[in-house]
């Protein structure tokens, strides 16, 4: 009876509750198991999924628009793309400010080749204008000496904008010369913002670009001329109280300009613009700035799927620049057929290899894996010498007479010719997994089915065919899933009518750097295999799958 | 003894500082003809004269663009010296990939001494390109193939009626849309006003509809020499170099056709972000091998013309072969006769456009 008052949790040798030390000790396995497999997740984690999700993100990822032209998408807000017509002053007076940034920094025909994706022209109106913005803020640095020469001193501007503390241990920096220590880095001096706050900000754009270089000091380097068109913006705006609070010796030069700033005359950034280049006065262009202004843009599947993003929403793209849809279907299609053809032609074939004598079935086994071997390029070269009009299959139908030599066949640089080699360089890939689950299935299930009465046919088909589907279905998603990758065979025999979707991802990727675009077609067509697995699974079963 | 001492002295300074500055320097080109001609006439010479620079090759000139701004954003820069195209390198420029170039300054000037920039001339279309070469996409026809009256126009490729077959163009709209509307009757100078709008492009791409069913197009420069030494093609489109080969090395059945020529220009960028000293040593070579001797020597091993005008009178023999190279050099003056100068500006700016127009219309 004394067991029923010591029931209670059971416990290990240790006092500890038995449950405890079980979890504990499992765990320790999990762990194990984990930091095991560790070196592989790790790997897999940051040469497959990062890339994917990477890739994936850069379909979307609009940035650039507004971190080089920040004031401006800010003035585009008010801007209504449907009154026809083109923005204002205040927009103008941004892109002012932002555009000699870029340009300063070399930012802006970066900018400019991403934008001239959208509305072509653009690249060259950025470039163009990126040679030409530096007057604008010349024009404003002119008035300024003219007001007081100090305004040409970068000291000037270093002690207005920095912070009294990051002055002084600037000057002890400088003071030592030790070429191993790093300048302190600038900090704007507090207030400064709220007086002038285009300015103040341009100041440390500059200053941080200064100090980046590592070459020169901001209290060093000759300020750059949009700082000026800054202050011209900030002075017109601000209001003399405001100005009163700098204080100090500075605060006197920016009183002192303020007063002379009301006696300029305006100035015209939209004409100063015109005047760099008349594309400016284009409503598209700037439809082009607005609509790619938000971080995050549709854009790039938009123009994967064949459509653009016009006034009125969504629409179908000019018939002449359809392409991607067309490419799509045909990739589908003739990776179907290909995989198609292959299992035609590879299933005897894996049947041989099944059933024959161990050393026939090894001679052969050799022939279909020594093209396997084989550099892919050699195979797929191997094929336009085979097929072209000129070449031996046309010459020995000509020889023998059943075809004229003016009508030779055309078997290459079109769809036959893509089909044809890559049924050929993919075949391996469906033999291999067919041969080994055809070696699984024993031989006296026929001869079982063949003693019952069936006929050769019904043996096969009802017997030995439904234990080949897992092979089948392995051999079938193998070679369509490569095959809906390939880009070099079907660019070497494709011609024009036999060529993919992956020869535009590797065009955009190589050649045109549209990195977004291609990352988008990329991610349909990745979205599209998805799908084609989950409908396979629904009709055929992923456990009906086999390897071996 | 003294003496002795001290010679010993620096020469093991010397050396030592030589052993402590060996640097290797990645330059990447094309491979291949144009690769071994760079290797002959800049490499092997300046590696001569500096034991402590080894020059390493990548023939990735190809996938430059792309490769570079892969480099950037992975902040790790493992190239010093680029061979690209003028199109890849306005690319590079514009995407700061590549550094801004003060011609005069960095290039050694003529003999003669007039100063780099006026002796390259127009051929330096941006801040960052250093030209070498300038070659051009022209014509190649089978002599044997076109019966008596071999083509003399570009035209002829468009005349399906005197020079029945297939005709190999390179895959891309660039040159053939200008070639397309030249043959439709546009002015050499109209071209590109008539490119620009979307009437003229509909027009150049309805005359190339004209022997679309007859062209055979292609992507990499040797498939036209191989299809003309075939006979699948009688005449085809492509780099003069190649051409140059199949007739005066492999003796093939092709004569040239000069008309219309479409000019362009290779040459060097250098890697925008490199470590100043390395920049110092790619400088000094770049100096060396863009200088008037070095360039003209490149001609010995290829048929590409010299970027300087003080260069061309210096051109000789070929290297192996010992013919004269002059008259195979586009800018020969029998051969420049009625030259097209392609436009890279319009071309930046129109490129993806008109590729992607091309593209629906090649699968139309």
């Amino acid at each position: 009876m004394s067991d029923i008052t010591e029931a209670g949790p059971m416990r290990a040798a240790d006092g500890t509750p038995l449950k405890k030390s079980l979890a504990r000790a499992l765990r320790r396995q999990k762990l194990r198991a984990l930091a095991l497999i560790a070196p592989l997740l790790i790997f897999i984690l940051v040469t497959f999924i990062a890339p994917i999700a990477d890739m994936l993100f850069r379909s979307v990822e609009n940035q650039i628009v507004r971190d080089t032209l920040p004031r401006t998408v800010a003035a585009l807000k008010d801007w209504d793309a449907a009154s026809g017509e083109v923005p204002g002053e205040p927009v103008f007076a941004g892109l002012a400010v932002d555009f000699q940034i870029a340009a300063e920094l070399k930012n802006h025909t970066k900018l400019g080749s991403r934008l001239n994706y959208e509305n072509p022209g653009i690249s060259s109106l950025f470039r163009k204008t990126g040679r030409g913005a530096e007057d604008i803020g010349k024009t404003f640095m002119d008035r300024f000496v003219d007001v007081n020469e100090a305004w040409k001193k970068s000291g000037t501007w270093a002690t207005l904008f920095g912070d009294d503390k990051w002055l002084a241990d600037q000057a002890a920096w400088a003071a030592a010369k030790d070429k191993d220590a790093k300048e302190p880095p600038f900090k704007l001096r507090e207030g400064v913002a709220d007086v002038l706050p285009v300015t103040a900000s341009t100041y440390r754009t500059f200053a941080r670009a200064a100090q980046q270089d590592g070459r020169k000091s901001p209290v060093d380097t000759k300020p750059w001329p949009v700082l000026f068109t800054a202050l011209g913006q900030d002075l017109a705006n601000a209001s003399p109280e405001s100005l009163g609070a700098l204080g100090g010796e500075n605060g006197a030069l920016v009183q002192e300009v303020a007063t002379a700033v009301q006696g300029f005359e305006t100035f015209g950034y939209r004409d100063a613009f015109l005047d760099i280049d008349k594309g400016w006065g284009d409503l598209d262009k700037w439809e082009t700035i607005k609509a790619y202004s938000p971080p995050y843009t549709p854009g790039y599947f938009l123009n994967a799927a064949d459509l653009e993003k016009g006034p009125d929403g969504i629409q179908a793209r000019p018939e002449q620049q359809r392409i991607y849809v067309t490419l799509f279907i045909r990739t589908m299609w003739m990776s179907m057929l290909i995989t198609f053809s292959c299992l035609l032609l590879g299933y005897p074939v894996a049947w041989l290899l099944a059933n024959l004598r161990s050393s026939t079935a090894n001679l052969l086994m050799i022939l279909v894996l020594l093209p396997f071997w084989t550099s892919l390029l050699v195979r797929t070269s191997a094929w336009k010498v085979l097929l072209q009009q000129q070449g031996v299959i046309n010459d020995v139908l000509v020889w023998l007479g059943l075809i004229d030599d003016a009508n030779r066949l055309i078997m290459i640089n079109n769809q036959f010719g893509t089909i044809t080699a890559m049924t050929h360089i993919l075949l391996p890939f469906m033999i291999l997994p067919l041969y080994s689950v055809m070696k699984t299935i024993p031989p006296s299930y026929l001869r079982a089915a063949k003693s019952l009465g069936a006929t050769n046919w019904t043996a096969f088909w009802r017997v030995y065919f439904p234990q080949s589907v897992p092979g089948i279905g392995a051999g079938s998603i193998l070679v369509f899933i490569l095959s809906i990758g390939y880009y070099i065979t079907p660019e070497i025999v494709g011609g024009t009518r036999g060529v993919f979707i992956s020869n535009r991802i590797a065009y955009h990727i190589s050649s045109s750097l549209n990195w977004g675009l291609a990352a988008a077609l990329g991610t349909i067509l990745l979205a599209l295999v998805l799908l084609l697995y989950y409908v396979y699974d629904k009709i055929v079963g992923i456990d009906n799958v086999k390897l071996g | 003894m003294k003496l002795m001492n001290t010679l010993l002295a620096t020469s093991t300074l010397a050396l030592s500082a030589g052993a402590a500055s060996a640097i290797d320097l990645t330059m990447v080109s094309w491979g291949g003809a144009y690769q071994h001609s760079q290797l002959k006439a800049y490499a092997e010479p300046y590696m001569a004269e500096h034991p402590d620079v080894n020059i390493i090759w990548d023939e990735s000139s190809a996938e430059a663009v792309a490769k570079l701004r892969a480099m950037n954003e992975a902040g790790n820069i493992s190239w010093d010296l680029v061979d690209v195209t003028v199109s890849d390198s306005i690319r590079l420029c514009d995407e700061g990939l590549a550094k801004e170039i003060d011609f005069d300054e960095a290039l050694a000037p003529a003999p003669d001494g007039t100063p780099a920039s006026e002796d390259f001339g127009s051929t330096l279309v941006n801040d960052c390109f250093i030209p070498q070469i300038v070659y051009s996409t022209t014509f190649g026809y089978r002599t044997d193939l076109v019966g008596d009256t071999p083509p003399t126009t570009v035209c002829d490729v468009f005349d399906l009626e005197k020079y029945p077959g297939k005709r190999a163009l390179q895959k891309r709209p660039i040159d053939n849309v200008e070639w397309a509307l030249y043959c439709d009757g546009v002015a050499k100078d109209e071209i590109y006003d008539v490119l620009g709008t979307e009437e003229g492009q509909a027009r150049a791409f309805a005359k190339l509809d004209t022997i679309k069913d007859q062209v055979v197009w292609w992507s990499a420069g040797a498939e036209t020499p191989q299809l003309l030494a075939d006979g699948e093609v009688v005449m085809g489109s492509t780099f003069n170099g190649r051409l140059f080969s199949a007739i005066a090395e492999q003796n093939q059945p092709i004569a040239m056709l000069w008309d219309m020529q479409s000019y362009d220009i290779d040459g060097w960028i250098v890697p925008a972000g490199l470590a100043a000293e390395r920049e110092a040593v790619v400088m000094d070579f770049l100096k060396f091998a863009t200088d008037t001797q070095r360039l003209a020597d490149q001609a010995k091993y290829i048929s590409y013309g010299p970027a300087r005008a003080s260069s061309a009178p210096l051109v000789g023999k070929h290297a192996d072969l010992g013919i004269e190279m002059a008259p195979h050099m586009p800018t020969d003056p029998a051969n420049a006769g009625n030259p097209h100068f392609y436009d890279y500006g319009w071309w930046a700016d129109n490129r993806d456009d008109l590729d992607a127009k091309f593209q629906a219309w090649l699968a139309q």
